[in-house]
């Protein structure tokens, strides 16, 4: 893969399978896995789902996760603990939507993963509506 | 007499019951300053835990603890799986093979437990999380060679009930501010339960 791979982490399914389908529009080749809910899909996080999305789309162009709430950032932190090399894997400290969307758009124009996590971050401060 | 695989096994038994006949109060707490799920998490996890433990053998504590933070750690879904999961797992991998756990070894091995759950949730003291209860809980244990069990359950419910008066500055509750203050924080209330039933089991085996 030549493009970081970008993981999306929430406590709905739903959630992060709307925001997938938002992405593709734009993802051309950058690699996108969820990992929403809990492992019987109901409201929550699991560990071993975020575990599993992150090699799904590894490589090591690198992988950015992004997090919605609680115990999103607990277990992201956790499966980064399982996993041997975390080198190239970040957590991205950004609003799941914006930051997604951004992260997308870095990676797709080739992006490292430090740019990738940067334009991700940047988007904490994005002024939705000028007043 | 000391704590040993069957002291583990009967005191994760037993919280499974406490947490499923507690499990509506544990729900209400969160409700009040979260989204209503702690008790339903706990219940579910330790059910599943409690499913295991029927049929697995185990030759050590540390075996069972570490394999009951598995469990858990999958299987109770909020920030409250991956913490006890990882309390578990810490206090497995400190008693690695001893058969007969003193009580300095146990107080040692959940101080490795807090340790997993600062590491984990990086809350502190005063959060309004389940640290009000660990911490000083820990602390009394590893203070006092010989524990008067009665002492420390009193010690825990004070502090599990001394959430009450703090603001929320992790996890779920830390949205509602100020809101927070007045209500006992549900994870200080499951690790009230979690450090009463373990004072039981030890008073039973006179530890
Ligand atoms: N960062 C943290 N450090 C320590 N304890 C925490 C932390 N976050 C939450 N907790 C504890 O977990 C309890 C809530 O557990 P619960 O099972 O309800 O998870 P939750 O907050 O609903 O999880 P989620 O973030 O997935 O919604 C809190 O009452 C608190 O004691
Ligand atoms: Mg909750």
């Amino acid at each position: 893969m030549t493009n970081v791979g970008i993981v999306l982490v929430s406590h709905s399914l739903e959630l992060v399978k709307g925001l997938e389908e938002l992405l593709n529009q734009i993802k051309q080749s950058v690699p996108i896995a969820i990992a929403g809910g809990t492992d019987e899909n109901e409201i929550g996080t699991d560990v071993f789902k975020i575990k599993q999305a992150i090699q799904s789309v590894y490589s090591e162009k690198g992988v950015a996760v992004l997090f919605d709430l609680g115990s999103a950032l607990i277990n992201a932190e956790l499966a980064l603990e399982m996993l041997d090399d975390t080198k190239y894997i970040k957590i991205a400290d950004a609003p799941l939507v914006e930051g997604a969307y951004a992260a997308v758009v870095q990676s797709g124009i080739g992006g490292t993963l430090v740019e990738v996590i940067g334009s991700a971050e940047e988007t904490k401060n994005l002024q939705k509506i000028i007043r | 007499m000391a704590f040993t695989v069957d002291e583990a096994k009967l005191w994760l038994i037993n919280l499974n019951k406490i947490y499923q006949q507690e499990k509506m109060y544990l729900s209400e707490l969160d409700q009040a300053i979260g989204d209503g799920d702690h008790g339903i998490n706990m219940a579910r996890g330790f059910n599943e835990l409690n499913k295991k433990l029927e049929t697995a053998e185990y030759h050590t504590t540390a075996d069972l603890f570490k394999d009951a933070g598995m469990v858990l750690l999958s299987k109770v879904g909020g920030a409250s799986g991956p913490l006890y999961g990882t309390a578990f797992i810490k206090a497995g991998g400190a008693l690695k093979d001893k058969e007969e756990v003193t009580k300095e070894e146990l107080a040692a091995a959940l101080f490795e437990s807090l340790e997993g759950l600062k590491l984990r949730g990086k809350a502190r003291l005063e959060d309004k999380t389940m640290l009000d209860v660990w911490i000083p809980a820990i602390e009394f244990l590893q203070n006092h060679p010989k524990v008067d069990w009665d002492e420390f359950k009193k010690l825990v419910k004070e502090k599990m009930e001394g959430t009450k008066k703090l603001e929320a500055k992790k996890g779920r509750a830390s949205y509602l501010g100020i809101r927070s203050v007045g209500h006992i924080d549900p994870g200080a209330a499951s690790s009230y339960l979690l450090f009463v039933e373990l004072a039981r089991v030890c008073e039973g085996v006179g530890l």
